[in-house]
Parts: structure tokens; C-alpha cells; sequence
């Protein structure tokens, strides 16, 4: 599959050593002036938007439903009463305000967890485009190999040697874990291959810059798009991280967002349980909110970032 | 171009002096220790101990024993292992295709300049990404329902009777859907980007020779973009064969179309989780692995060749 | 408490220490046997003061807990309750295999309880002299708890069924309410037949549900006597369920929904799901989860399999009981002790709970009590009724969250394809049988 390329490619780019990193940052280059556009191609594409927009749509209009409202009426149209600020409130008060913690915890997280995991594959990326050591060629290769082992079944030894260290239960079961990322070691990877040119290091350490003070004044400036790359996609990973803490947390007041709202949707599965679907859905739109903001307002960064990661001439 | 082992790719330019060997091998280990060391905590150690636990058996009634390849012989045999294998198989050749198509088609639409409204594309469809499965599922349940739901009230306004997404027979393309539209959106903009950084020589030499569009995608665009062509196909292999969340969370929706050994990462699950049968689940997985990797190595292997 | 259904069954049993070849799961066994703790005993520890950690989710603990603490300012209990079913069972079992962060108190449902024993996971609190307290509980939930002698927990409600029903759907299509399965046959098909969209009750396939079917009709499909086992579903009480159901699944008499879900609050809410038979637990569902409905719904007994039959069963409920790795025993005895057998009962009967003790179930105030949701019924004669009339005799599997786990993998095929009910028991039956045998368990063919 995915192998739509069935010539050797005859226009492959051109190897061009001396070219830099701050030019892999810059956009778009068209010289034949601006394509015209397209209102057939919009419209197709706007096919493609539907089928992502649709359940996002349900989702905000239910989230402005009572409980009685949401059995009352149909899923796709608003109920008589607009109680959207009412449920925000509700969600923020319910349980002792509750939420609002697992909303810090996961803030919490997604700071110590996904910046870990930046940063960490920060320094391997670097070490692994900049730098050769025994041992390089096994590094990645077994990263995709224990990525490819399924996490389900490895839940339970992982929790029983956590416990042994006594790390479950305290926010480090989660956050340990999320330090690794292997598409963010990928990114970085192949992105300071291409933004750091080996002739800078060179210069530095001529100068008699140590390792540590080359690589934050040198390589780091130049890494700074992959960075808020990488960055976003662990936030993500983090912020909806919902397996592993299931597993490792047993006090409520150490959940995330994704497992709170796991647990009130249970509520409603529960003899003589208080049946919140309003508040699950309001608290699951409060949820993602963050995230979209982070996203429109990164994507500059980000979009740049991405482009050089995947870039190699 | 992109691809897994880009140092390989650009060798020669980093071939460093000999003379600084010793140094380089203690300073590239400073750097990628603490990943390593984590990694090997957080993945090594538990699937070196599940190693381990795969050459034993657990009983409720009679405690552990020491049984060698047993359970890795009953795995060989077992038709429920084997059936769930050919699921995920049959899923990724339909659902992968389709998401890299939809995926790769947006990011050349968007790429194309001939869109309005470019931005509000690019972050709309990348949107669903950010939805937690927690929340997607709970989405799609709805969307699905025949009585309540989007198909419903498609039913009763059109006065149709579609097939229930639930079935035993569609439940396979419905979780298919909601991957689909989870991860469009993120495979689109690897696409994108890669892209957007093809030299500008190059579609100038293509204009010189007078290419049409269609022909600058598939001789320019698409031999560019390779490399993330084979890490996106890579990464959806080992999603696809990883299929838990969205059965998992569709199961109360579906639970006699969606067998607690539906996949094999829902199957490992269910021999952990319900059945206490952690060596047997850790066989599995082990054995799952093994596969994925291979796979996965073959993809890597021949994408590659075809761009040398 | 958390009704006993085929999803929440994910737990795992506390031998995983055992099964993980980490550790026997020793040291717990001197617990879970110790001398008689005397009454003295506990009174001097709750002087003393200290904590408990309470697992459960059953909400109306946490008035129970508060009270508690008023009464013995000494004593802190610390109740988590955000974890329910089969996320509960599973921290639990992780927790007995890590031992470590095992709580003081945990909530298990009847149909768990002899797995968790099993393991001498659970303290038997007959040490604490639990074992006299077997006259204050119903039949059914008593000898959930009980085996032999040891008494492993303390039943914190039940679930004796009864039969809801829409009056106003029965009304508006003149419908008798049925008492007999032969009505409710009868009546599914008027009723469906007087509007297609109106279905008699919903089922998907419940494992909770069908064992409960089986249990009323006085099939006993399981005989569990300590690690024998013996599993057949082919009995003629059995098989009298199975032909009546299946009458109801080739019909298409029932709504393919399964319960608990969004859309089965709403078909319980629009008339469409015009019968609900299930443990007398369900009032507070109804309040909360279909308040649309409210004034629609009553109660009735469960329909029979004959005229003049009285036979019930229990669906659902749960108890509190320690776990062996638990500390301050003596203290969480005492809590326990004072919410299910002591003053808290009455705390919580009077938030909406269904108590297990015959006090309460025949207290005048209780039966008089008037549902408003239930159009003023005094329902709690009916469920008090259908307590005395559970067979004692039930037992479930010590391997019973495995059992529901695969019900949908194998009776649901029923439910979606031309299998019948009953072949689709016998391959449940098969399965479970090939997992006891797995296990280790002496099966009895």
C-alpha cells in the first residue's frame, strides 16, 4: 500500500550540500505567479471538512442541553432551553469542583510529561543526526520494534514493577511514561539533520565551546521550529492520555481530564448513580478547547517545524 | 528524502575525522542517554519481563509453572488469535489505503494553492486529532445510533432503512471510519509539509518542460514526499495492528459484534484483564511484536529500494 | 453497586500475584484466619482512631462516612468512589498482586465475591463475629457472601427483582400488564403490533440478566463446591427459559439496545421500551437517568412461569467487604459493620439504597413509602415481597467476571445471527468449562 511511486523518480532533488538550515524555514516559493482558484476543488475539499466537522458539531450542540434535554430532543438541533453556561458552571462545581483539579493534573502533566518528552527527544535527535557512537544503528530500530509490541498486555508488568518503586499512584506513573516519544525522536531526528549544519558545531568547538554549551547556543536557536512540532504532538498525546493512567492511578485526585470524564460517563452505568451525560459532554467540549487554541495558536510555528522534519534534499 | 535512517542518508556530509572517535562516542551517548534510559524503563524492561512470563504458566487452581514454549505452540494453534490477526490484516489493507488516499489527496489540494480558504482547511481537518478517543467514541456512538442517532433521523427523513453500523458485518468498517477520521487530518499535514518544502527548482524545470498538473504530482510531488509517505504507511501498521481504543470504547454500543477477541491487542487485553492470563496474554503480545516488526521492516525495506 | 452485566466484568482476580510468577500470594493467609477479635477489641480501636480507605462507588456511603466520623471523631474515613465495576476490579486486583495500596474496605459484587475469596484474598469476618449477624439479611445476598462458614462480606444492598412497566404505553394501547412470561409474550406482541416502533423490553444480551432469568426459573446451572465445578446449562428449567425467549428474539419482539447506554435512557424515556424487569434498585436510576418519564413508569411483580408461582431472584447488589492486604482491620470492620448492619442502613435506605436486611425490607415505614416517580406507588411492597421469595440455592462461578466476560462472545450470537439461545448457553457452557479446566478447577461432566 502507499506506494504510488512506481518510477525511480527522475526529478529526485538534487543534492545540494551547502545549503542551510534557516532556508528549509522559509515558505513558499511558486514562480509562476498565484494558481487560480479552484471552486470545484474548495467545494471537494469542503466534502472532506464535513466528515470531520459533523461530530464536533453534535458534540457543541449538546453540550447546551440540559439532562431532560438531551432525551427530549434530537441530536443534531437544540433543545428548547440554551443551558450551555449553566452546564460549564455545573461542571466546574460538581463533585466539590473536582474537575477543576483533574483539569490542573492534566495541565500538570501535559507540562512536565510532554515538555520531558520534547525535550529528551530534543537531545536524541541531535546526539542521533550530530554525533556517532556505538550502539547508534540498534537505537531506532529498537524503539520501532518496542513500539510495535502491543501496550495492553504489558499494562500489568509495567504496573507491578511501578508498584515496586513505588512511583503508582503519585503523578510519576504518568508522567514517566509520557517522556518517551518515538515519532518525537523520528521528527527531531531527521529535523536536525537538515537544520543543523555540521560546519556550525565544527566552528563552535573550535572555539572551544564544550558539548553542552554548543548544543544550547548553537544547536538549540536552530532547533526551535521542530521543537513547538514535537512539542504539540506530545501535548496531545499527554492531554489525552487515558490507558496507562487507568492503570496507575488509584486516588481520584491524581486524574486526568480523559479518566474523569471516563468515570462520571460510568456514573450513569452504576446502580443509584447520578446520570451526568450533559456534564460529560459539556466537560468533554471544555476539554478539547484548550488543545484547539494551542493548536490555531502554534500552527505558524508548528506548520514550519513539521515541513522541515519531513524535508530532506 | 525523507526516510527512517537519515544519517545513513547523509553520511558522508557528518563522516567525521577519526581522530575524534573516542570523544564522539561518549558525547552522542550524553545526549540520547536520558531517552534511552527512560525508554528502557518505561518499554525494555516491562517486555523483557514479559518475555520472561511467556515461559510460564498460571493457574488459578495449582499456581505457576515453568512450561518452556508451551504457550507460544498454543498461540501457533490458536484459531482465536489467528482469526483477530486476519481482521486487523483485512483492516489495514482497506482502512490504511483509504486514509493515506483522503490524507494525501487534502494536503495536495492544499498544497495545489488553488484552494480558498486554505487556513481554515488545514486546521479544520486537523481538528478531530485533538479529540481524546474518550470523547470520540462517545461521538460516533451517537452518530451511529439507528434509533437516536444521525442514521436514524437520515431514516426517518428519507424514509430508508440503512444497515445498522453496528452489526457483526459493518462494525469492522464503522471503527474503520472513526480511525479514519481521527488521523486524516495529522497524516494530511505530514503530507503537507513535506510538500511545501520542495525546492522551487524543480517546479520550475517542470514548467520549462511544459507539465501538466497531474504530471507534477506524480513525477515532482510524490517521489518527493517518500519519506513521509513510508513513516506515515509504518506508523498506520502498527496502529492498525495496535486496534484497542475504539473497539474497546464502541464495545458497550456492540457487544456481540465486537468479541472480546476482536483484535489481538483487544484479545491480549481480554486474557489480562478478564481471564488473569497474563502469561498467555504476554505470548501473544511477544508474538504480535515480532510480527508488526517485520512487517513494518519489509515496508520500510521496499519503500526505500524503490526511492534509491 | 453496580449491576452485575456482562460489560463491567473486566477485573482480575487477586491470584495474579500467583499468576505472574512474581510472588505466592503469602503472608495474606494468617490475616484472613486470625483469632476472634472481640467486641472490646474493636471498641478500643476506634478510640484509638486511624484511617480507612474505602473502594466503593455506592453514592450514599458518603453521608454514611460522614456520620461515622461525627461518631468516632478519631476515625478518618478516606472513601474514594470514583472508580466503578470493571475499572474497580481491576485497580483492585493490581493492587492485591502489587501488595501494595490495597484498600481497607473494598466494594465487590455478589457474583465476584467467591472469586475473591478464593484466593484468601478476602478476610473472613467470621473472626469478628459476622458469622451471627446471618438473621438480619435476605436469603439471596446472605449466601452471596457466605461460604461454608466464612463470611467474606456484609451484603450492602440487593436488587430482588420486579417487573417496571410504562402504564402510560399499557394504557393508551389496552394492554394488560402481564403476569406470567406467557402474557409478557403475548403482550410484546400487541404491544409491537399496536405500534412497530414500541418494543416490550430491550435486551442485546446481558449476562447479568440471563443468569437472573435462569435463577427464577430454578435452574441451576452452576454447582461450585470449593474447587469442583460443575456447569451445565441443559436442564428443563433452562430450557423453559430459552423457548419463551426465544420466542421474543425470533419475533423481534425485543429493541436490540443495550442497557445503560445513552440510547436505552432514552427508549426507557419515549415509551418505546415499555417493560423493565430488574433488581428493585432501579427507582434512583430512573429519577436520574429518565426524568422526562417520570409519573409514567410503575412497578409489578416479576411475571412467573406459572400462575400462582412466586419464585424471584436477585439481580445486582453488592457488599463491603476487607481484603486480607487491608490494614486497621479492626476499624474497617467497625465501618463497615455500622453502614450495613448498624445505624447507617437507615441513612442510607433513606437516600434511595435497597437494603439486604429484613428490618428495614419490613418496616412499615419503609413499605409505606410512596414513589413520586412511580405515580405515588407504594412500590417497596412489591420489592419486599420478591426478597422473600429469592431462592437461596444460586451459586455463581469463583471465576465469574470470566464467565460474563465471553457471554456476548458466545450467547450473543443469538442476538445477531440464527444461533439459537440455547446453543449459544451450551457454547457459553463449553467455554467456560475449557477456562476451568485451564485453571486448574476439577470440572464435573
Amino acid at each position: 500500500m502507499s506506494t504510488p511511486l512506481t518510477t525511480a523518480s527522475p526529478a529526485a532533488p538534487a543534492k545540494v550540500p551547502g545549503r542551510g538550515a534557516p532556508k528549509l524555514r522559509t515558505t513558499r516559493r511558486r514562480t509562476a505567479g498565484k494558481p487560480r482558484r479552484s471552486v470545484l476543488l474548495t467545494v471537494l475539499t469542503s466534502l472532506i471538512v464535513l466528515y470531520t466537522v459533523v461530530p464536533l458539531v453534535w458534540l457543541v450542540i449538546n453540550a447546551t442541553k440540559t439532562q431532560t434535554g438531551l432525551a427530549d430532543s434530537s441530536g443534531m438541533w437544540f433543545a428548547d432551553d440554551f443551558a450551555l453556561w449553566d452546564n460549564i458552571r455545573d461542571t466546574f462545581t460538581y463533585h466539590d469542583g473536582v474537575f477543576g483539579r483533574w483539569l490542573l493534573n492534566t495541565l500538570l502533566y501535559v507540562v512536565l510529561g510532554a515538555g520531558g518528552a520534547t525535550f529528551l527527544a530534543v537531545l536524541g535527535g541531535y546526539a542521533l543526526a550530530k554525533f556517532d557512537f556505538p550502539g547508534k544503528r540498534g537505537v531506532f530500530a529498537t524503539v520501532i520494534g518496542a513500539v510495535a509490541v502491543p501496550g495492553t498486555a504489558l499494562a500489568v508488568p509495567t504496573f507491578l514493577m511501578f508498584s515496586k518503586m513505588g512511583l503508582t499512584d503519585t503523578p510519576w506513573a504518568v508522567i514517566i511514561p509520557s517522556l518517551v516519544s518515538p515519532f518525537g525522536l523520528y521528527l527531531m531526528w531527521v529535523f536536525a539533520t537538515e537544520a543543523i549544519p555540521t560546519e556550525l558545531l565544527e566552528a563552535a568547538r573550535i572555539d572551544g565551546a564544550g558539548e553542552a554549551r554548543t548544543f544550547f547556543t548553537v544547536a538549540l536557536p536552530l532547533l526551535a521550529p521542530g521543537i513547538v512540532t514535537v512539542l504539540l504532538f506530545t501535548t496531545v498525546a499527554t492531554w489525552n492520555n487515558y490507558f496507562l493512567p487507568l492503570i496507575m492511578l488509584k486516588d481520584p485526585d491524581w486524574y486526568p481530564l480523559t479518566l474523569g470524564l471516563s468515570a462520571w460517563n460510568s456514573q450513569a452505568e452504576t446502580i443509584g448513580g447520578e446520570v451526568i451525560f450533559n456534564l460529560v459532554i459539556t466537560g468533554s467540549l471544555l476539554t478539547i478547547l484548550p488543545l484547539i487554541v494551542a493548536f490555531l495558536l502554534l500552527q505558524k510555528y508548528w506548520q514550519s517545524g513539521l515541513a522541515a522534519g519531513s524535508v530532506k534534499e | 528524502m525523507t526516510t527512517l535512517q537519515p544519517p545513513a542518508a547523509t553520511g558522508p556530509r557528518q563522516a567525521p575525522p577519526a581522530a575524534r572517535r573516542d570523544r564522539r562516542s561518549w558525547t552522542g551517548w550524553g545526549f540520547i542517554g536520558p531517552f534511552v534510559a527512560v525508554f528502557a524503563l518505561v518499554f525494555l524492561a516491562p517486555i523483557v519481563y514479559s518475555i520472561y512470563l511467556s515461559l510460564f504458566r498460571d493457574q488459578l487452581i495449582g499456581g505457576t509453572t515453568f512450561v518452556g514454549l508451551d504457550n507460544y505452540q498454543q498461540a501457533f494453534q490458536d484459531e482465536r488469535f489467528w482469526a483477530a490477526l486476519g481482521r486487523v490484516t483485512l483492516f489495514l489493507c482497506v482502512q490504511v489505503p483509504i486514509m493515506l488516499g483522503i490524507a494525501l489527496l487534502a494536503a495536495l489540494a492544499l498544497d495545489s494553492g488553488r484552494l480558498y480558504g486554505k487556513s481554515f482547511f488545514r486546521i479544520t481537518i486537523f481538528l478531530p486529532y485533538a479529540v481524546p478517543a474518550v470523547v470520540a467514541t462517545l461521538m460516533w456512538g451517537f452518530m451511529y445510533g439507528t434509533k437516536y442517532g444521525l442514521v436514524g433521523d437520515i431514516n426517518g427523513a428519507f424514509g430508508v432503512t440503512l444497515p445498522d453500523p453496528l452489526s457483526p458485518d459493518l462494525v469492522l468498517a464503522s471503527i474503520g471510519n472513526i480511525v479514519t477520521w481521527e488521523f486524516v487530518g495529522y497524516n494530511m499535514l505530514i503530507f503537507y509539509s513535506a510538500l511545501r518544502v520542495i525546492p522551487n527548482s524543480l517546479y520550475e524545470a517542470a514548467e520549462i518542460d511544459g507539465a501538466g498538473q497531474l504530471r507534477v504530482i506524480t513525477a515532482i510531488k510524490l517521489p518527493a514526499i517518500r519519506g513521509a509517505l513510508v513513516i506515515a504507511t509504518i506508523f498506520s501498521i502498527i496502529g492498525s495492528f495496535q486496534l484497542f481504543n475504539e473497539p474497546n470504547i464502541l464495545r458497550p454500543l456492540a457487544r456481540n459484534a465486537l468479541t472480546t477477541d476482536y483484535t489481538p491487542n483487544f484479545y491480549t487485553y481480554s486474557l489480562s484483564f478478564n481471564g488473569q492470563q497474563h502469561n498467555y496474554s504476554a505470548t501473544v503480545a511477544i508474538i504480535m511484536g515480532l510480527i508488526t516488526m517485520v512487517i513494518a521492516y519489509v515496508v520500510q525495506l521496499r519503500g526505500m529500494r524503490k526511492g534509491a | 453497586m453496580r449491576r452485575n452485566t456482562g460489560r463491567l466484568l473486566r477485573g482480575i482476580a487477586l491470584l495474579s500475584a500467583v499468576a505472574l510468577g512474581a510472588t505466592a500470594c503469602g503472608g495474606s493467609d494468617d490475616d484472613s484466619t486470625g483469632e476472634a477479635v472481640s467486641a472490646s477489641d474493636v471498641q478500643a480501636a476506634l478510640e484509638k482512631g486511624g484511617t480507612v480507605t474505602v473502594w466503593s462507588w455506592e453514592p450514599t456511603l458518603k453521608s454514611v462516612a460522614a456520620d461515622f466520623q461525627k461518631k468516632y471523631p478519631k476515625v478518618k474515613i478516606n472513601l474514594v468512589s470514583e472508580r466503578s465495576g470493571d475499572k474497580h476490579y481491576t485497580a483492585l486486583s493490581n493492587a492485591m498482586s502489587a501488595e501494595k495500596g490495597v484498600p481497607d474496605v473494598a466494594q465487590i459484587e455478589y457474583f465476584a465475591v467467591n472469586q475473591y475469596a478464593l484466593g484468601k484474598g478476602l478476610t473472613d469476618l467470621a473472626s469478628f463475629g459476622a458469622d451471627k449477624l446471618a438473621d438480619k439479611y435476605t436469603p439471596g445476598p446472605w449466601n452471596a457472601v457466605t461460604q461454608d462458614k466464612a463470611v467474606y462480606g456484609l451484603p450492602m444492598d440487593s436488587g430482588p427483582m420486579a417487573m417496571f412497566y410504562n402504564k402510560r404505553i399499557f394504557d393508551k394501547y389496552d394492554i394488560a400488564v402481564p403476569a406470567t412470561w406467557d402474557e409478557y409474550v403475548d403482550a410484546a406482541r400487541k404491544l409491537h403490533k399496536a405500534d412497530p416502533k414500541v418494543y416490550i423490553a430491550n435486551d442485546a444480551g446481558d449476562a447479568g440478566f440471563t443468569t437472573s432469568m435462569l435463577w427464577q426459573a430454578g435452574s441451576r446451572p452452576y454447582k461450585v463446591d470449593g474447587t469442583n465445578v460443575k456447569i451445565d446449562f441443559s436442564d428443563a428449567k433452562a430450557k423453559q427459559y430459552t423457548d419463551t425467549w426465544q420466542k421474543l428474539i425470533d419475533e423481534k419482539l425485543v429493541a436490540p439496545v443495550n442497557g445503560w447506554t445513552d440510547e436505552w435512557y432514552k427508549g426507557l424515556g419515549d415509551g418505546t421500551i415499555a417493560t423493565l424487569t430488574t433488581g428493585a434498585w432501579m427507582p434512583a436510576n430512573f429519577v436520574s437517568g429518565v426524568p422526562n418519564a417520570a409519573g409514567d413508569w410503575r412497578a409489578a411483580p416479576m411475571p412467573v412461569w406459572a400462575k400462582g408461582d412466586k419464585s424471584s431472584a436477585e439481580n445486582g447488589g453488592s457488599s463491603l467487604t476487607l481484603p486480607a492486604l487491608g490494614k486497621n482491620k479492626e476499624l474497617a470492620y467497625a465501618f463497615v459493620e455500622y453502614a450495613n448492619s448498624g445505624e447507617g442502613v437507615g441513612t442510607r435506605v433513606g437516600e434511595g439504597a435497597f437494603p439486604a436486611t429484613k428490618a428495614e425490607l419490613q418496616s412499615a415505614d419503609f413499605q409505606s413509602t410512596k414513589f413520586e416517580y412511580l405515580g405515588g406507588q407504594e412500590a417497596n411492597k412489591i420489592f419486599a415481597e420478591s426478597a422473600a421469595n429469592v431462592a437461596s440455592d444460586w451459586s455463581y462461578l469463583p471465576f465469574q467476571q470470566y464467565a460474563n466476560s465471553i457471554f456476548n462472545d458466545t450467547v450473543g450470537k443469538a442476538y445477531v445471527s440464527g444461533t439459537t439461545l440455547a446453543d449459544g448457553l451450551k457454547t457459553w457452557q463449553d467455554a467456560s468449562v475449557k477456562y476451568a479446566e485451564e485453571q486448574g478447577f476439577t470440572v464435573e461432566k
